[in-house]
């Protein structure tokens, strides 16, 4: 692990319990009768519905239109018909209007050949037309419109292409699978990117616990001839947050309130790399992803290619069940995932893994006051003092919060995995960050 | 999937780290233990009764409290261990309400009178030890001998650095040092250290006084739980290994406090600077068990690595003055305390440097 690079500042080592489904090969999951698809499954402003009850869809018709600048395509992700429109519960509790699709007819995609373009010949504003025409979003998690990210705004420029291929998270293995199974797509992709955004340097992050995607992205680098600096890392978490791959791989720091692209940089994950290969090459909108179904309670844990809209109940299912009573269903990864309390909620966009835990994996405890241990703050990959922050959000000082820092908080979790006394340091930023936010409106 | 799922719902992480505060407390206790066991067969069932003592009159104070503000916070053992530490400070034979009001004092007033755990600005059971010394003095400071000279004289028995103290006014002998001073004034040493020392004497030809071994192993007298260094030595190495403390604040500590011995130690003896033992004072006394075990408290020590060092030194320099220039022998748990006291201040001036901002643009 000496010698290996990583991020400066803070940092969590949680049990990484990859071994669950890392050698378990990517199977495509059943396709559920009823499909709900929200138009909120990005971030920015909801796609306008384009569907009524009753209408026939097509798998991969466009049924939600991006409304804005930030905002993103929605596709149907079966054929079928529109049963009806109505809210649902997204998996971070936010509601949100979803289309609900019986399954029927026959798939335009699925079994098929597809027919191959040859992405070479497309100038850098068709191919980003074609990104944001398949509603393609980033999908480690933060599900930014990627068309918006790949434009180099104006007087910038791009040193950097760095692919995330970190997969920090515990119990995940989507990208690792990807990696491995995908890896001539995912080099096809960072060329088709690379034309985009015209980079200096091209390089991929990934830790040292997934060896043979690092030889295999090497390899794959080299059949194709591009300069990819494929860069091992020590393990540890949140690396695969951009700000902390960045310094990791280029030793930059991405100041406080700028983005990647201040520094000449520009990160995508894998999965999000595979999903714009998908968009250019076969015109495929994003209408599934592979994600990871695990956790101490799940029967057969796997890793799944699922259709956007598929309850998690579905899923479950076909991995087996619980074997045990689970205490938290989580969707994501467990340290910046959400529960759910209603195994009918849908996959979406952003969904990256399914985790049935049970209480001994959680080691939930009693909380207590803060007895001042300073593990938050040697926790934070930021630099920031997370229980003084949390004290101020509580006594209802947001803007000394403010002064501290709140904004840099990423939500990452590190300060909460370690907290003894198990208060809930990331609601306090949450709620901090949105009273801050609040404030700037009225102002 | 039609059974009904009773599913928690909470806001990430959505794993946590084994260790919680109750788990943090219970370690701790476990980890004193040896040298409570030590104390007890050293000095006999009255400890024990004093052990007792202190850690009911803690956790009733607790549960008193508790009852109160309708809490409960019994099992996380931070009282228990509150009335644990102020057991291993007292002499063997305190008359029992001396325990008793230190363990009430610091859970009543130090602990629950600002907020109860994590809100006390001082170390709980440093507190109720200074407290009961100013209060009881007479009985804070009479000592019982070890079973070793229980013979010899059991009245005027001193700690090694109470018999200093009061045999140093005014001396003008020929002693090059504290153990060479207790040897030639009749201080009693087993005969195991006599053995030991003349062992490494043969082995070095050196020319070391008696007494390393007796402190070290603990065959002297003093309070109940702080006189083996080898078994609260012991009990740290597993601390070490939980990660339950950092090397910061009790290095910064024994480094200041031995440096300051071992440069200004000698004087008093009519040396020159740099000859000070620091070995003699790093054993005897309180120091390891303050040193590893209080000054290490979470709630009363800075927050950040650079404040937890700036703490230990401050306790280190304070610690060499009481205790060579002040009127008691000992002056850990003074020093302690005092240091405890600028824990807010140093917390103010020693933040994190965070990710992604460039410092020096002065705060105003």
């Amino acid at each position: 692990m000496k010698g290996l690079k990583t991020f400066s500042r803070g940092g969590v080592h949680p049990p990484g319990r990859k071994n669950l489904t890392s050698s378990k090969a990517i199977k495509n999951a059943v396709i559920p009768t009823i499909s709900i698809v929200p138009l909120s499954q990005h971030l920015g402003s909801p796609s306008e519905c384009l569907v009524k009850a009753g209408d026939n869809v097509t798998e991969g018709m466009l049924i939600g239109k991006s409304t804005g600048f930030i905002s993103a395509n929605i596709h149907s992700p079966v054929p079928g018909t529109v049963k009806e429109i109505k809210d649902v519960y997204l998996p971070n509790g936010m509601l949100s209007k979803a289309v609900s699709i019986e399954l029927e007819g026959e798939f335009d995609r699925l079994g098929k050949e597809q027919n191959k373009r040859d992405w070479e010949g497309f100038s850098k504003e068709e191919l980003l037309s074609m990104i944001a025409d398949n509603g393609v979003v980033g999908l480690g998690g933060a599900t930014f419109p990627v068309n918006v990210k790949l434009s180099i705004p104006k007087g910038k420029k791009a040193e950097y292409f760095v692919v995330n291929g970190v997969e920090c998270e515990p119990y995940l293995t989507a990208d690792h699978r990807l990696m491995l199974e995908k890896a001539e797509r995912i080099i096809k992709g960072i060329q088709i990117i690379s034309k985009i955004v015209e980079p200096e340097k091209i390089a991929m992050g990934i830790e040292i616990n997934k060896p043979d995607a690092i030889e295999t992205m090497k390899k794959a680098a080299a059949e194709a001839g591009i300069p990819l600096d494929v860069v091992p890392l020590q393990v540890k978490y949140p690396q695969g947050d951009e700000k902390q791959l960045l310094q990791a791989i280029t030793g930059r720091e991405v100041p406080s309130g700028a983005l990647p692209i201040d520094i000449g940089c520009v990160v995508s994950n894998v999965g999000t790399v595979h999903a714009i290969y998908e968009a250019v090459v076969f015109n495929k909108p994003l209408i599934e992803r592979v994600l990871t179904v695990t956790g101490g309670a799940i029967a057969n844990p796997q890793n799944l290619k699922v259709r956007i809209g598929t309850p998690i109940s579905s899923i479950i299912e076909e991995c087996g069940g619980f074997k045990e009573v689970p205490e938290k269903v989580v969707v994501g990864g467990p340290m910046m995932g959400f529960t759910i309390y209603d195994l009918d909620t849908p996959v979406i966009k952003g969904t990256s893994g399914i985790l049935a835990l049970t209480s001994s994996e959680i080691h939930g405890a009693v909380r207590t006051s803060c007895i001042s241990c300073g593990r938050c703050i040697q926790a934070c990959p930021m630099g920031l003092n997370p229980t003084t922050l949390f004290k101020y959000i509580d006594h209802g000082d947001y803007t000394e919060a403010s002064e501290l820092g709140l904004m840099d908080c990423k939500e990452c979790g590190s300060c909460g995995f370690v907290c003894p006394a198990r208060i809930p340091l990331i609601q306090g930023m949450r709620l901090g960050k949105r009273m801050l936010r609040k404030k700037k409106v009225k102002a | 999937m039609s059974e009904k799922l009773n599913l928690l719902v909470e806001s990430s992480p959505q794993i946590h780290h084994y260790e919680s505060t109750a788990s943090i407390m219970w370690s701790v206790v476990l980890c004193l233990l040896p040298a409570g066991i030590w104390g007890i067969w050293l000095f006999g069932t009255k400890a024990l009764v004093v052990l007792v003592a202190s850690i009911v009159a803690s956790v009733l104070s607790e549960a008193l409290m508790n009852y109160v503000f309708k809490k409960n916070t019994i099992l996380d053992g931070s009282a228990f261990l509150t009335g644990l530490l102020i057991g291993y400070n007292m002499p063997p034979a305190v008359p029992l309400y001396v325990p008793v009001m230190a363990s009430v004092f610091a859970i009543l007033v130090v602990k629950w009178a600002f907020g109860g755990l994590g809100g006390n600005f001082m170390n709980p059971a440093l507190a109720g030890r200074v407290f009961v010394f100013f209060s009881w003095t007479h009985q804070m400071t009479t000592w019982t001998m070890p079973k070793f000279f229980q013979a010899v004289d059991t009245v005027s028995s001193a700690t090694p650095l109470g018999f200093l103290k009061t045999g140093l006014i005014d001396y003008k002998g020929a002693a090059h040092g504290p153990a060479q001073f207790l040897m030639q004034n009749g201080y009693p040493h087993t005969a195991m250290d006599g053995r030991f020392t003349q062992w490494i004497n043969n082995l070095f030809g050196t020319h070391l006084s008696g007494g390393y071994y007796d402190l070290f192993m603990g065959n002297i007298p003093g309070s109940i739980g702080e006189v083996s260094a080898l078994l609260l030595l012991l009990g740290t190495v597993y601390l070490f290994v939980r990660k339950i403390i950092t090397w910061e604040i009790p290095v910064s500590y024994l480094l200041t406090f031995g440096l300051f011995v071992w440069i200004f130690g000698g004087k008093r003896y009519g040396l020159s600077f740099f000859q000070g033992d620091v070995l003699f004072h790093l054993l005897s006394g309180g120091l390891i068990l303050g040193a590893f075990f209080m000054a290490t408290d979470m709630v009363t020590s800075p927050l950040t690595r650079k404040g937890m060092i700036i703490f230990g030194a401050g306790t280190g320099l304070l610690t060499f003055i009481i205790r060579f220039y002040g009127s008691f022998p000992e002056g850990v748990s003074l020093s302690i305390i005092l240091m405890n006291i600028t824990v807010p201040l140093i917390d103010k001036y020693t933040k994190t440097k965070r990710f992604g901002v460039i410092e020096n643009k002065g705060h105003v």
